[in-house]
């Protein structure tokens, strides 16, 4: 009898114990997602000097506007998110366009260099002749210190073209055909069928362009080396990020922060939370409204790529 | 007899000038394809395949101001020097070591995540989770590291307050100046920032699961740990072999951001990876002929280990690219 309930009792008892440790789990998961970020946005309206003491957590105690001002006080910092706003926007918008458009010629059947074209791009996605060759090549182009550099080399992606080929191979073939009857030349079907019809999987290309302008620095830090009206905001902060790197401390100021306004009321700390926020909050607004359409992006790219 | 001979070879030139006819045709109601399509070409010719002539430095003692044309060739003296470096060797056991440990420890959470979430029944809650998992993925290695460095801090940094609140440890470690713990660091940021965004592709997998062979496990007594073993795990197995075998193909990628924003000081000999190396030589010190030659040898053996996997891969199911 004793033995039977018991039995019972640990069939009911087992789902409630798996949910429960399942569900706390994942409530961990998120938070150790979200803290450092939650962290630091505490900490970036909260008062520098009051920082320096330690023990923020999740809320600032001693709420100030005041790092956000300085940041956006500071000349260099204001010209570097005004680039990095430019080059995000315009490469998004050409990189959207140029993929489309080459994924479209891609996607025709009886587009006479279908194969040859095809693999002409996707080779580019596992060839890569290295830094110092690419170095040279903008070099020889004289676009070392111009936004060009932010903008042309990294235009055409292959991945982004095999996803939007795809998805437009997915498209019922009537649609095109019914146009060319109309007698639609290609580069109309293109603007008015085309694009429209696309939109979902352009918005993937278009958030993954996006982040990918926004988040480089490297491209700054080679090409646009000492040049302060070229800078970029994740430039900036990469210079700060070293500057408390090779100090030791995040507590001691650098030179790095000699362009800053230091003063006795702000501090490196805050300053780069601040700057984080600021990096940061564009994508993080964006990101979460585009979730169903990016979800679709990946299993295309993965199953094609 | 003659006649009728010449005749046919009349016959087929008609029939190859009508061909060649037919062909320009075509190519001609292809006119605008090829007119949206050549810029682009131009383009990622000139970026993605001129810049391998620039693979002739590696074989020069090359010299900006002389060019390509006039610096001296030297053959094989650069990669000779190369393998007797050994700061090149430690880079490259530096460059495999982060690589593997970001393979194996990236694929076990991604799944692991996976299935957990997959076992959510609250649709809200599931979506939540996997949008906070995502989070990271979207920020730059350059915040990443910032909040990295932040957690790590010796001041007042979390995990140093977190342990030392369990009474795990006496007084702060200094996590980022030890050189035992950088490649753990890398490979749990790793973790931290991709984990969410790997997972996707796995969750897809799992929802195109029959639900019919779950219910029929169920029939046969299974419980839940039979169930996922049984029938979620070899559900998503093409998936996770694909992918495992794809990114083999990109081992010798270590990444590279991480490991120049955080790998200072002290810890330089296990943080430095062959692109660093590259930066280093090439950028840093002026030497290019001999950052290309290292260069050069990462993209070679990328490119046959990605061809061969690739072609594995391919073998095993029939959706690769070429």
């Amino acid at each position: 009898m004793t033995q039977i309930a018991l039995r019972k009792n640990r069939i009911k008892l087992e789902p409630v114990i798996f949910y429960s440790v399942n569900t706390i789990i994942m409530v961990l998961v998120m938070v150790v997602m979200i803290y450092p970020f939650w962290n630091t946005i505490a900490v970036s309206f909260n008062n520098s000097q009051d920082t320096l003491r330690g023990g923020i957590t999740f809320f600032p105690r001693q709420f100030s506007l005041y790092n956000y001002e300085t940041v956006f006080k500071n000349q260099l910092l204001v010209i570097a998110s005004i680039n990095s706003v430019l080059r995000t926007v315009i490469s998004t918008v050409l990189g959207v366009f140029t993929s489309a458009m080459v994924g479209y010629v891609l996607s025709r059947p009886e587009f006479l260099w279908r194969k040859f074209v095809t693999r002409f791009f996707l080779l580019t996605m596992y060839v890569s002749a290295g830094l110092i060759p690419q170095y040279f090549l903008i070099r020889n182009l004289h676009m070392i210190g111009s936004f060009s550099v932010y903008i042309i080399p990294g235009l055409i992606s292959a991945f982004n073209i095999i996803v939007v080929r795809a998805y437009m191979q997915t498209l019922p073939s009537s649609l095109v055909e019914a146009a060319e009857i109309d007698g639609a030349g290609h580069f109309r079907i293109f603007m008015q069928i085309m694009l429209p019809v696309c939109k979902p999987v352009l918005a993937t290309i278009a958030l993954w362009c996006a982040v990918g302008a926004w988040n480089s620095w490297f491209d700054t830090f080679i090409y646009c080396f000492g040049k302060d009206n070229l800078t970029t905001l994740q430039y900036e902060m990469m210079k700060m990020i070293s500057a408390s790197m090779s100090s030791g401390t995040n507590k001691s100021a650098d030179a790095i922060y000699g362009n800053m306004i230091v003063t006795d009321s702000v501090t490196p700390v805050s300053i780069r939370a601040a700057v984080t926020i600021v990096a940061s909050v564009p994508i993080l607004v964006v990101y979460p409204f585009l979730q169903k359409y990016f979800v679709n992006g990946v299993m295309i790219g993965a199953v094609k790529g | 007899m003659n006649m009728a001979v010449n005749e046919l070879a009349l016959q087929k030139k008609a029939i190859k000038l009508v061909d060649r006819r037919k062909l320009w045709n075509r190519y001609k109601s292809q006119k605008s394809l090829f007119f949206m399509i050549i810029p682009c070409m131009i383009i990622t010719f000139l970026f993605s395949y001129w810049p391998l002539t620039g693979w002739i430095m590696a074989f020069q003692n090359f010299r900006p101001n002389k060019g390509y044309l006039k610096s001296t060739f030297v053959g094989f003296e650069q990669f000779k020097f190369l393998f007797q470096d050994h700061i090149f060797w430690q880079d490259f056991r530096n460059t495999l070591v982060m690589s593997v440990l970001n393979l194996i420890f990236g694929f076990v959470f991604a799944i692991g995540f996976a299935l957990l979430l997959n076992e959510i029944r609250s649709l809200g809650f599931k979506r939540i989770t996997q949008t906070a998992s995502y989070l990271p993925h979207f920020l730059s290695w350059v915040i990443v590291c910032s909040l990295i460095s932040n957690i790590l801090s010796t001041y007042d940094g979390t995990l140093n307050n977190l342990l030392m609140w369990l009474g795990l440890i006496d007084k702060p470690v200094l996590w980022l100046g030890e050189q035992n713990y950088f490649w753990w660091i890398v490979a749990f940021s790793n973790v931290w920032k991709e984990m969410g965004w790997n997972s996707i592709i796995y969750i897809a997998a799992m929802s195109a699961i029959d639900p019919q062979l779950y219910e029929s496990c169920e029939i046969d007594g299974g419980n839940r740990y039979h169930k996922i073993w049984h029938i979620t795990l070899p559900g998503i197995r093409p998936t996770i072999i694909v992918l495992l075998i794809m990114n083999i193909g990109w081992i010798m990628n270590a990444g590279f951001e991480i490991q120049y924003l955080l790998g200072r000081g002290l810890v330089m000999d296990v943080s430095e990876t062959i692109d660093i190396f590259v930066l280093k030589y090439g950028i840093t010190l002026g030497n290019y002929s001999l950052a290309t030659a290292s260069g050069m040898l990462k993209s070679v053996i990328s490119i046959v280990l990605i061809a061969v996997t690739n072609y594995i891969s391919g073998r095993m199911d029939e959706e690769s690219v070429f």
